[in-house]
């Protein structure tokens, strides 16, 4: 009877927008699928046990941990990695200001950063400084002490919501 | 580290999730959000499983209102009781733990079922269902049992579901009105698990307290409960005190846990008139 469980598993699913299909192991990471079999290395494996936010991708339109989420489980999503956001330039306002404001030291945390700022960004409304803080209290940069961070995502809510008022 | 799994099977159905559990030989780990079981996968905690995957059960997510009690089904999301109107209105104080758990892309993936099923003595979710004299739905292959929040909970990791069984929701009485709930914890950072935290309900004249993070499991605090009864918070204070079992670790000592706790009650209280605090 043990035989219905399976340590392979064929998936079928989209990566920014392009059709996918493959044969995956059991207890495969999302992150390390995207990585090592799809070459899609902007979202980094790095804490593993989901307190660093450094895997963060989006999974049908809400951020997740790719360390937190099973390949398989990934089976008929619409999966978007920091490659595709940034290729459809829908995040271009957020990777300008990260640039102006000096956001970003080493870039290690900033894939997830992005992935999660712009979930953030595409909610209602204006977050203040103690929201954005609050949204991207799961993502841990060692190098900028976040304030830049802080700074680049409120000018781009700003920008944005401009420009919906005009 | 990278997870270790022994195999997969997506399950269609309740049934068809309890029979893969029934053919799995004792190593069948149900797998709904995963924000609990895949971290202790990648950290070796737990090696070999068969996973369940129940994820994909449309049936098992939602909230309703039955009669005088609200359901919520085990695979609700975290973020979806957070913003849901039936739960804001009849459970808040389940709606006010959200925000305190984790951080928004665990919340996008975390179930309300996994939570409670995990039973973190450091969690949320299950001391809300404590304090909310909350009722676990369980379904086997033999059919289905009730256990009470009060039974369910038994120790680290440990709770009333047996071999074979699979929690399908929880259900709680719909808040009176006047009623009061009330949720206060502190942790280092915003997002981690609480150092100690208190869940508070009044409800008429009587009080439900539950304490997380300082004891093997949730713990109701009855002594403490009578005290407010009876309007002596200090009482209370010195009940509940006696009452929970904090342990020392590298995140805090048990003493510092205990006076966080009695702090944490007297801030609940507070919150309960809409005091500063």
């Amino acid at each position: 009877m043990t035989d219905v469980f399976r340590d392979r598993i064929d998936i079928a699913l989209t990566v920014n927008g392009e059709p996918v299909e493959a044969r995956v192991p059991a207890g495969q990471h999302l992150v390390d699928f995207l990585r090592g079999e799809l070459g899609l290395t902007g979202a980094h494996a790095s804490c593993e046990h989901g307190v660093c936010g450094a895997c963060t991708v989006r999974v049908d339109g809400q951020a997740v941990r790719g360390c937190l989420m099973l390949a398989v489980q990934a089976d008929r999503t619409e999966v978007w990695t920091v490659e595709g956001l940034s290729d459809s330039a829908a995040i271009r306002d957020l990777q300008d200001a990260f640039v102006a404001r000096n956001a970003l030291q080493c870039g290690f945390c900033t894939p997830g950063m992005l992935v999660s700022a712009q979930e953030l960004l595409e909610a209602d409304g204006v977050p203040s400084r103690e929201e954005i803080r609050e949204h991207l209290s799961g993502n841990y940069c060692r190098c900028t002490g976040y304030e830049a961070i802080v700074d680049a995502v409120e000018t781009v809510a700003r920008a944005r919501a401009g420009k919906g008022a005009a | 580290m990278k997870a270790s799994a022994g195999g997969y099977a997506r399950a269609a159905d309740v049934r068809h999730a309890l029979d893969l559990l029934s053919a799995s030989g004792g190593m069948g780990r149900i797998l709904a959000g995963g924000q609990s079981l895949v971290a202790a996968m990648n950290m070796r905690l737990s090696e070999g499983d068969m996973l369940i995957d129940i994820s994909r059960i449309a049936a098992l997510a939602g909230v309703e209102e039955q009669g005088d009690r609200l359901r919520i089904g085990a695979l609700t999301r975290h973020a979806a009781i957070g913003r849901d109107p039936l739960v804001r209105r009849h459970a808040p104080l389940l709606a006010d733990a959200v925000a305190h758990i984790a951080h928004s892309a665990i919340r996008n993936r975390g179930t309300i079922g996994g939570a409670l099923a995990h039973a973190d003595p450091a969690a949320e979710f299950p001391a809300c269902v404590l304090a909310l004299d909350a009722t676990m739905h369980l379904e086997s292959l033999e059919g289905s049992r009730d256990v009470a929040a009060d039974d369910f909970f038994q120790d680290v990791f440990e709770t009333a579901i047996a071999e074979g069984e699979i929690l399908t929701a929880v259900s709680m009485p719909r808040a009176l009105p006047g009623e009061r709930q009330v949720i206060r914890e502190v942790a280092r950072r915003s997002g981690d698990y609480a150092l100690a935290g208190i869940c508070l309900v009044r409800r008429g004249d009587t009080h439900r307290v539950s304490a997380f993070s300082v004891g093997p499991r949730p713990m109701l605090a009855p002594g403490a409960m009578a005290a407010l009864d009876a309007g002596d918070i200090d009482a209370a204070v010195e009940a509940l005190q006696g009452e929970i079992d904090p342990a020392s670790d590298t995140q805090a000592s048990a003493d510092y846990r205990g006076h966080l706790a009695g702090v944490l009650l007297r801030r609940a209280v507070a919150g309960l008139q809409g005091e500063a605090e």
